[in-house]
C-alpha cells in the first residue's frame, strides 16, 4: 500500500515536472533548429541539424542589443526607484512614529488591490497625452517605479531589528537620516537583495504597458519587440519559428538564471503579487 | 530658543514624535497618488462621462451621461461574449489550479528525494516572461505544430487556436501551467505546518490515505485554498496578453476577454469612456465573484 502510494506520488511529481519543463526544452531546441521541423524526430538534439544562426536572424528585423538595453534601462530604473523610495518609506513605516503613518500603510496595501485594467486607459491618457512621455524611459518606468511589495519586505525587515540598536545610535547623537544610512540599511542587506530580485522580474517580463507607450521600435524593450516580431515575421524570415524562439530564450534566460541562482529568496511570503506579465 | 522649546510639544502632538517620517514617506505617497489614486478616480469619472480624445490643448466639454456608457457596452455582443469567455476561463482555470497545486504540493511534501529539483521545475514557468512562453505555446498548438503532429489523425479540426470551442480552454490551461508553481509554493508552506502526527494518528485509526487527506490535510490548508482561489480570480480578470498574442481575440471573438476589450475599445478604437465602463464592470464583477468565493471557501 505504502509502496503503491510512493510510486503514484513520484509519478505525479515526474509528470508535473515534465509538463512544466517540456515547453522550455522545445523553446531551446526550436531556437537551435536550422530548419523548422515540427515532427517528433525534430525534437531530438541532433548536432548536425542545430545552429546559432537564428539569433542573427532576429537581428535582421530589430536590434537585439538595442531591445535588451531598453529592457535593462527600464528594469534598472524601476529597481533604483524601488530601492530609494521603498527603503525610505519602509524605514519610516517600521521605525518612526508620525502623523498619517496608518494612512500611508493602508495606501501600500490598497495599491495591490487596484486592478490595472481600470488604470490602463486613464494612465495611458495621462502619461502619453498630458505628461508627453510616450516613447520615453520615464513613461515606461512610471507605473512600476515603486514596487509596493518591496516596501512591505523592507518594512518587515526593519521591524525585526531590535529597537535598542536605534536607541543606542540616537543616544550617541546620530541624526535619523544618519541612523537610516549607517545603521538600518546595512542591517537589512538580505532584504535589499530579496526585494531587488522580486522587483527585477516584473518590469523585465512586462508586456502590456511598455507595448502601449512605445511605438518607436528603438525604444521598445525586448518583450515588446519580440511580441511584435512574432506577430509579423512569417514573410521574410527563413526560419521564423527559430528566430522567435531564439528571441524567447534571450528574454527568458536572465529571469530564469537569477531565479536558479537565488532560489531561496523566492519564497511565497516575498512574492505575493509582485510578479505579473 | 525658549520659543522653539515651547512649540516642540505642540508640533509633536500634531505631527507625531518623528515628523521626519512624513518627509521620508512623502515621495512614495505622492507617487501612489499620481500613478494609482488619481488614474483610478479619472477612470471612474470617464465611465460616467462622454469622453473622447482631442488634439492636445483643445478644450471640449465632457458632459455627464450617467449610465449611458454602461448600457451601451452591455448592449454589444462583443462585451457579453468577452464576459462569457471569462466565465468559461474561470470555470476551467480555478478548479484545475486548486486540484493540481494541492496534489503536487502534497506529493512534494511527502517526497524525500529530488524535492529541490521538483520545486525548481514547477516554478520556472512562473518567473518566465509570458511573451516568451506564449511564443512556445503558439508553435506547439498551431495547425502544423508539434502537438498536432503527435496527435496525427486525432488532431482537432479546426486546430486548437482556430477552434471556437477549444481556444478558451487552451488559454485556461496555459494560465494554469504558468501560475501553478507559485500556488504549489503557497500550499507547500501550509502543508509543512500540518503536524505529521495528526496524519499518522488518522492512519492508525484505520483511515485510508484518501480519508486521512480529507479529514486532516484539506481542513488544515483551507485558508490557502481560499487565497489561491482569490488570486486566481484576480489573475483571470487581467487576462490580456494570452489572447492578444495567441489569437487577437479570435476566432470570431471566441477568445475575447474583458481586459483585451478594454484595450481594443480604449486605445485601438479611441473610445476611452466605453473602455472605462467595461473596466469598471469587470472590476465590480471580479469583486463580487471574489466575495462569493471567499464565503464559499472559508465556510466549514
Amino acid at each position: 500500500m505504502a509502496r503503491t502510494l510512493r510510486i503514484l506520488r513520484y509519478a505525479a511529481l515526474g509528470l508535473g515536472a515534465v509538463a512544466a519543463l517540456l515547453p522550455f526544452y522545445y523553446m531551446v531546441i526550436g531556437a537551435l533548429q536550422k530548419k523548422h521541423d515540427a515532427t517528433l524526430g525534430g525534437l531530438l538534439p541532433v548536432p548536425s541539424r542545430l545552429t546559432l544562426d537564428n539569433l542573427t536572424g532576429i537581428d535582421d528585423s530589430f536590434s537585439l542589443v538595442r531591445a535588451l538595453t531598453n529592457s535593462l534601462i527600464m528594469t534598472a530604473g524601476v529597481m533604483a526607484c524601488t530601492l530609494v523610495l521603498g527603503l525610505l518609506a519602509g524605514y519610516a513605516l517600521a521605525i518612526l512614529r508620525f502623523r498619517g503613518r496608518a494612512a500611508v500603510f493602508a495606501l501600500v496595501l490598497l495599491v495591490q488591490a487596484i486592478p490595472f485594467q481600470l488604470l490602463m486607459i486613464p494612465l495611458y491618457v495621462m502619461v502619453v497625452r498630458y505628461f508627453g512621455l510616450a516613447d520615453s524611459y520615464a513613461g515606461m518606468i512610471l507605473p512600476f517605479a515603486v514596487n509596493s511589495v518591496a516596501v512591505l519586505i523592507f518594512r518587515q525587515y526593519f521591524l525585526q531589528i531590535p529597537r535598542e540598536i536605534f536607541d543606542a545610535a540616537r543616544m550617541d547623537g546620530a541624526s535619523e537620516l544618519r541612523i537610516l544610512r549607517s545603521v538600518a540599511v546595512p542591517l537589512v542587506r538580505p532584504a535589499i537583495l530579496t526585494a531587488m530580485l522580486v522587483t527585477f522580474i516584473g518590469p523585465w517580463n512586462e508586456f502590456l504597458w511598455p507595448f502601449l507607450v512605445t511605438k518607436d521600435q528603438d525604444m521598445q524593450p525586448l518583450a515588446v519587440s519580440l511580441a511584435n516580431f512574432s506577430q509579423a515575421n512569417s514573410t521574410f524570415e527563413a526560419n521564423p519559428m527559430g528566430a522567435v524562439l531564439a528571441g524567447a530564450c534571450v528574454l527568458a534566460v536572465p529571469a530564469v538564471v537569477l531565479f536558479l541562482l537565488f532560489q531561496r529568496h523566492f519564497t511565497s511570503a516575498n512574492l505575493g503579487s509582485a510578479i505579473k506579465g | 530658543m525658549d520659543k522653539t522649546r515651547s512649540r516642540a510639544p505642540r508640533a509633536k502632538r500634531r505631527l507625531g514624535s518623528s515628523p521626519l517620517g512624513i518627509a521620508l514617506t512623502a515621495p512614495y505617497t505622492a507617487y501612489v497618488l499620481v500613478v494609482f489614486v488619481i488614474p483610478f478616480g479619472v477612470g471612474v469619472w470617464m465611465a460616467f462621462h462622454d469622453y473622447f480624445f482631442t488634439a492636445p490643448g483643445v478644450a471640449v466639454p465632457h458632459p455627464f451621461v450617467g449610465f449611458d456608457n454602461f448600457t451601451a457596452v452591455l448592449g454589444e455582443a462583443d462585451t457579453r461574449r468577452a464576459f462569457a469567455n471569462l466565465g468559461l476561463f474561470m470555470a476551467i482555470n480555478i478548479p484545475l489550479t486548486v486540484v493540481l497545486a494541492l496534489v503536487l504540493a502534497s506529493a512534494l511534501n511527502a517526497a524525500t528525494r529530488w524535492r529541490g529539483f521538483f520545486r525548481m521545475a514547477y516554478y520556472v514557468p512562473y518567473v518566465t516572461a509570458s511573451v516568451a512562453t506564449l511564443a512556445v505555446w503558439l508553435f506547439l498548438f498551431n495547425g502544423s505544430g508539434a502537438v498536432n503532429n503527435v496527435l496525427g489523425s486525432w488532431a482537432p479540426e479546426p486546430s486548437w487556436l482556430a477552434n471556437k470551442g477549444l481556444v478558451m480552454p487552451l488559454i485556461a490551461v496555459y494560465v494554469t501551467w504558468k501560475q501553478l508553481g507559485f500556488y504549489i509554493l503557497l500550499y507547500l508552506a501550509a502543508l509543512q505546518n500540518v503536524p505529521k502526527e495528526l496524519h499518522e494518528a488518522a492512519l492508525t485509526d484505520g483511515a485510508g490515505p484518501l480519508q486521512a487527506f480529507r479529514a486532516v490535510t484539506l481542513p488544515a490548508v483551507r485558508p490557502v485554498t481560499s487565497l489561491v482561489v482569490l488570486l486566481s480570480i484576480i489573475t483571470a480578470g487581467q487576462i490580456f496578453t494570452e489572447p492578444f498574442l495567441l489569437t487577437g481575440g479570435g476566432p470570431s471573438g471566441a477568445s475575447l476577454t474583458p481586459a483585451l476589450l478594454v484595450y481594443q475599445r480604449g486605445i485601438e478604437q479611441g473610445e476611452p469612456d466605453a473602455a472605462a465602463a467595461i473596466g469598471l464592470i469587470l472590476v465590480t464583477g471580479v469583486l463580487i465573484i471574489a466575495t462569493v468565493a471567499r464565503r464559499l471557501t472559508e465556510r466549514d
